[in-house]
C-alpha cells in the first residue's frame, strides 16, 4: 500500500508516512492540528483524545496503520458543529475552562457521552470523562457543564 | 462592592475550548532545533569522562563550556549549575544537551553517550543528611518550664511524602538568540524570575534578554523556579547553535527531574496542664533535594505556621531544610504549609484522644482569636472566622453527629469515618518580601480608542487572573469588561509586578490595578493615550517582620478554611471511597464566584490526592520509581463525586474590594481531615501521608493479628 487513507475532520486524506507512526504526532506535526494535546504518551491522561469512528480514543496509543479507512475527528473538526456550540456555552456559563489543557479532550468526551446517552445521570457523566484527567477544576464544573449541555441541547443528541 | 463576584465569561475561555490556544509545544518555528538532555543516572558521583558518539551534521553538544555568562541558575541562591560541572548530585541532574533538527535523532545520540562515573556516597534519608541548607529557630515564652510542670507530655513523629504537581501541560521552553538578543518563551509563572536567571547565565545586558509567557497549562508552583533552569539551558544552547532551540519535556522526564513538594518529618511535642496545651516544642526537617532552590522560603513558611491555627504561647520551633541526593524540591501549592498543618491538626487530635476529649472541642479551645499574637509575635489583626465556619461545615456534612455515629463499633465490610481540619494560609510573600524584594510596579495603559490594557507580569495559569484583573479594572473604570486587555506577560512590554506565587496576585497586584484604574478614571481624557503607574505600598498597620529573629507579622492577613472529609473503607480490599469532601473557605470577597469556587474544588481534590493515592518515593539508589501516570495516581472524575465548597466572606480592607489570598488555601487543610476519618475507621493511629490502599491493608491485617 502506498499510503494510509482516512477521513480527517470530514476530509479525505492520504498519509504517506509509516504505518507505525503515532497518530498524535501526525495530527499535530503533519496536519498541524495542535488542539490535540500531549500530556503523557501512555494513554492515561486523555489530553490527546480524538473520536475515531464515533468512539473516544487516546491518539497517543494509536498507530497510523490502524486508522486506515476510519473517520477521525479532532477538536478542530468538532468545533464547527451545532453540538459544539451548546457545549461551548455550557462550559462557559460555569467557567469550566481553567488552564484549558484538558479541555479539547473533555469536549470530545462530552460529545461521546451525549451521543450514546443524551440524558446522562451524573454517574454516567463522571464515568464518561473518567479517562480525561484534569488537575485544575476538581471536575465539578465540567460535570455540571455536561449536564447543562444535555439539557440545553435537547434534540441535538 | 459585592456584585463584582457575579461570574462572567472568562477572557481565555473561547480560544482554549476551540483548541486554538497555543501552548509552547504548539508553537511552530521553521528550522527550530530540538534539545534532549543527558541526565545523570546515579545519585552522587564525580564525572570522570564523557565519551560522545560521532555526531551527524547539524547536531551539537551544549554543556558547561558553552555558558557565556555564569554557570549558575539564579533562584534564591545560585548553587545549581546550568549544566553539571564535575559532579552530579541527583539522578536526573542535567549534564549536557544534544541539539539538532530531528528529535528522534537527538534521543538516539543521547542514548549512545557514555559517562564514566566515580560514584560517591549519597544521602537519601533527610534525617541522616549532614548538609543543612537552611536552619531556623524561633520561639517565645518559657517552654522548658512548661514541660517541667506538665501533667502529661505528648511526643510523636509525623511524616509527609513527595508531591508531584502534575500540571497537564509539561514544562517546555523555546529560546531564540538573534541580533545579540535572547528571547525565551514558554510555560512559566514568573517571567522576571526567568529574566534574571537568563541574564546571569548568558551574560547579556538587561535589555538584551526577553522572556515571553506562553499560555500555561497548569503550574501549581511547579513552574515557579523550574522554568528558570530550563530557560538558562535552552538560552545557552541557542546562543551556541545560533538557531532557535526547543525543549518540551515528556511526562516521565517532567515527573523525575522537575521540582516536587518537599517530603517532611516533624517531631511534635506538647506539654498539657489542666487539660490545656501550655507549650510546644517542634522540630521539622524538610527534604530539600540536591540543591537549595526555594527551600529557604518553604522552610520559613513551615516553621512560622508549625502550630497551625492554634494559640500556643510557649513555643519552640526548629526547622531545617536538609540536602539529599534526590531531585531538588521546589514549590507546590501550599509551599511548606500543607505539611505542618497536617501534622499540627493530627497531633491535636491525638492529644485530645490522650486527654479523653472530643477532638473538635479540644481544638476549638485552642483556636486563635483576633488580637492574639501569632507564633512570631505578630498579631491576628483581623477577625478569625473559624467558629462560624465550623458551624457551616457541620451543617453541610453533619460532622458532629456522624463523628459520634461512626465512633460506635462497626463490624461490616464497609466502614465509615469522618474528620475535620482547620487551617489558614498566610497571604502573600513571607515577611517584608513584598516591600523589600518584590517592590511591585503595575501599569495601566489607555489607548486612544478607549480600550485599557493592564501591564502586569502576573500570569494566568488557569486560576483566571486575566479575567479577575479585567473585572477589577472594568468595575473601577465603569467600562465594559470587553474593553479591558490583559495579555500573557512579555518582559519587554510590562513592568515587574512580581511573581505569580504565594497567592499574592489578586490581593496585592489586584489592589494596584484598582488604585491605578481609580486614578485613571479621575484623569481620563477621551481620545488620548495615557499611562498610569502604581507602586506597592506596605500596609502601615503591620508589625515589621525580622527574618533574623523571626519576629513580627509574617503575613498581613490570613485566609481561613475548615474542611471535612467523610470516608468509607472496604475492609477486605483496603480501598478508599470518599463519601464527601466539604469545605468552608474565607478568601475575602470573591472577585468571580465561579473562578473562586473552581479554585477551592480543584485544591480540595489535590488535598485528597496528597492524603491518599499520590504516593511517590525514591528507591535505595535515589531513583524516583513512579515516573509515569500509570504509577503516580491523581484523582479522576469518578474518585470524589461529592465536593462541596462554600465561601465564607470576611472582607479584607487592604485587598481589592475586600479580596485576599485564595489559590493555595484549599489544599493546605485537607489531609488531617482525611486521616482523622481513616483513624476512626481503622481504630489505629496513623502518622504519615499519603496513607495508601496498601498502607490500609497492612493496618487492617496488623489489627487482626
Amino acid at each position: 500500500m502506498k499510503y494510509i487513507e482516512f477521513k480527517l475532520n470530514g476530509e479525505n486524506v492520504q498519509y504517506e508516512g509509516s504505518a507505525k507512526d503515532r497518530l498524535l504526532d501526525i495530527l499535530r506535526e503533519t496536519y498541524r492540528l495542535t488542539g490535540v494535546k500531549c500530556g503523557c504518551k501512555e494513554g492515561e491522561c486523555g489530553a490527546c483524545s480524538v473520536i475515531i469512528d464515533g468512539r473516544l480514543a487516546n491518539s497517543c496509543m494509536i498507530a497510523m496503520g490502524s486508522i486506515h479507512g476510519s473517520d477521525v475527528m479532532t477538536i478542530e473538526g468538532f468545533s464547527n458543529t451545532e453540538r459544539f456550540k451548546v457545549i461551548d456555552k455550557a462550559y462557559g456559563d460555569v467557567s469550566a475552562v481553567q488552564c484549558g489543557f484538558c479541555i479539547p479532550g473533555m469536549v470530545l468526551a462530552t460529545e461521546c457521552i451525549l451521543a450514546v446517552t443524551p440524558h446522562p445521570t451524573e454517574e454516567e457523566i463522571r464515568r464518561g470523562i473518567s479517562g480525561n484527567l484534569c488537575r485544575c477544576t476538581g471536575y465539578n464544573s465540567i460535570v455540571k457543564a455536561i449536564g447543562i449541555a444535555a439539557k440545553e441541547g435537547e434534540g441535538l443528541w | 462592592m459585592n456584585n463584582i463576584g457575579n461570574s462572567v465569561l472568562k477572557k481565555d475561555h473561547s480560544k482554549k475550548i476551540l483548541g486554538v490556544a497555543k501552548y509552547v509545544a504548539d508553537v511552530h518555528i521553521d528550522g527550530v532545533l530540538h534539545g534532549k538532555f543527558l541526565r545523570s543516572k546515579v545519585a552522587h558521583a564525580k564525572i570522570k569522562s564523557i565519551t560522545l558518539p560521532e555526531l551527524p551534521d547539524g547536531y551539537t553538544i551544549v554543556d558547561k563550556d558553552d555558558v557565556l555568562g555564569e554557570n549558575k541558575v539564579h533562584i534564591v541562591l545560585e548553587d545549581m549549575p546550568v549544566f553539571a560541572i564535575d559532579t552530579v548530585e541527583y539522578i536526573g541532574d542535567p549534564i549536557l544537551m544534544v541539539v539538532g533538527p530531528d528529535e528522534k535523532v537527538t534521543e538516539e545520540i543521547v542514548s549512545k553517550i557514555v559517562v564514566d562515573y566515580e560514584e560517591l556516597p549519597s544521602i537519601l534519608d533527610m534525617t541522616k543528611s549532614e548538609v543543612t541548607f537552611f536552619d531556623y529557630h524561633h520561639g517565645k515564652g518559657d517552654v522548658d518550664g512548661c514541660f517541667e510542670n506538665a501533667d502529661k507530655v505528648y511526643d510523636e513523629i509525623l511524616n509527609t511524602g513527595y508531591g508531584e504537581q502534575l500540571y497537564l501541560e509539561t514544562n517546555g521552553m523555546i529560546a531564540d538568540y538573534h541580533d545579540g538578543k535572547i528571547t525565551v518563551r514558554g510555560s512559566l509563572q514568573c517571567p522576571f524570575y526567568v529574566h534574571a536567571a537568563v541574564k546571569l547565565a548568558t551574560g547579556l545586558e538587561k535589555d538584551k534578554v526577553q522572556v515571553q509567557t506562553d499560555i500555561t497549562g497548569g503550574a501549581f508552583g511547579g513552574k515557579e523556579d523550574y522554568p528558570s533552569i530550563l530557560a538558562c539551558q535552552v538560552a545557552v544552547a541557542s546562543m551556541k547553535a545560533r538557531k532557535p532551540v526547543r525543549v518540551i519535556f515528556d511526562r516521565r522526564e517532567d515527573i523525575t527531574s522537575t521540582s516536587k513538594r518537599h517530603p517532611s518529618t516533624a517531631r511534635y511535642r506538647a506539654a498539657v496542664k489542666d487539660g490545656k496545651i501550655t507549650a510546644m516544642d517542634i522540630d521539622i526537617i524538610y527534604d530539600a533535594g540536591a540543591y537549595s532552590t526555594l527551600s529557604a522560603v518553604v522552610l520559613q513558611r513551615g516553621t512560622i505556621c508549625a502550630t497551625g491555627v492554634y494559640n500556643i504561647e510557649n513555643l519552640r520551633v526548629h526547622g531545617r531544610a536538609n540536602k539529599t541526593n534526590t531531585v531538588p524540591k521546589g514549590a507546590f501549592r501550599g509551599f511548606g504549609a500543607p505539611q505542618v498543618f497536617f501534622a499540627m491538626d493530627l497531633f491535636m487530635n491525638h492529644v485530645a484522644k490522650g486527654e479523653g476529649r472530643n477532638s473538635l472541642e479540644f481544638k476549638q479551645e485552642h483556636i486563635v482569636v483576633q488580637g492574639n499574637d501569632t507564633s512570631t509575635n505578630g498579631k491576628f489583626h483581623f477577625h478569625v472566622p473559624l467558629r462560624e465556619m465550623i458551624k457551616e461545615v457541620d451543617i453541610l456534612c453533619d460532622y458532629k453527629n456522624k463523628k459520634e455515629l461512626y465512633d460506635k463499633p462497626q463490624s461490616g465490610r464497609f466502614r465509615r469515618g469522618i474528620g475535620i481540619q482547620l487551617a489558614f494560609h498566610g497571604a502573600g510573600f513571607t515577611g517584608s518580601g513584598e516591600r523589600d524584594l518584590i517592590k511591585a510596579v503595575l501599569k495601566v495603559k489607555k489607548y486612544k480608542d478607549g480600550t485599557v490594557e493592564i501591564l502586569t507580569s502576573n500570569t494566568d495559569m488557569g486560576q483566571g487572573l486575566q479575567t479577575t484583573f479585567a473585572k477589577i479594572a472594568g468595575k473601577e473604570l465603569g467600562i465594559p469588561f470587553e474593553q479591558i486587555i490583559v495579555r500573557n506577560p512579555d518582559t519587554d512590554k510590562v513592568p515587574d509586578s512580581g511573581p505569580t506565587v504565594a497567592s499574592r496576585s489578586l490581593m496585592v497586584v489586584g489592589e494596584l490595578i484598582r488604585r491605578a484604574t481609580a486614578r485613571l478614571k479621575d484623569e481620563w481624557k477621551d481620545g488620548e493615550e495615557q499611562i498610569i503607574e502604581e507602586r506597592y505600598k506596605h500596609p502601615e498597620f503591620l508589625i515589621p517582620f525580622s527574618l533574623a529573629e523571626f519576629r513580627g507579622d509574617a503575613y498581613p492577613t490570613y485566609s481561613w478554611s475548615v474542611q471535612s472529609v467523610e470516608l468509607e473503607i472496604d475492609m477486605l480490599t483496603g480501598q478508599h471511597n470518599v463519601i464527601g469532601a466539604y469545605g468552608s473557605f474565607d478568601v475575602g470577597t470573591p472577585i468571580d464566584m465561579n473562578i473562586v469556587v473552581g479554585q477551592m474544588e480543584g485544591g480540595m481534590l489535590q488535598g485528597i490526592g496528597y492524603s491518599s493515592m499520590e504516593f511517590m518515593d525514591h528507591d535505595s539508589t535515589g531513583r524516583i520509581r513512579n515516573n509515569s501516570l500509570s504509577d503516580y495516581i491523581i484523582p479522576t472524575a469518578m474518585d470524589v463525586p461529592v465536593i462541596v465548597a462554600q465561601m465564607h466572606v470576611n472582607e479584607y480592607p487592604y485587598g481589592p474590594y475586600g479580596a485576599k489570598c485564595a489559590g493555595e488555601l484549599p489544599n493546605v487543610g485537607t489531609a488531617a481531615a482525611y486521616i482523622e476519618a481513616v483513624e476512626q475507621i481503622l481504630g489505629k493511629k496513623v502518622q504519615h501521608i499519603p496513607f495508601t490502599v496498601e498502607d490500609t491493608l497492612r493496618a487492617i491485617s496488623a489489627k487482626e493479628d
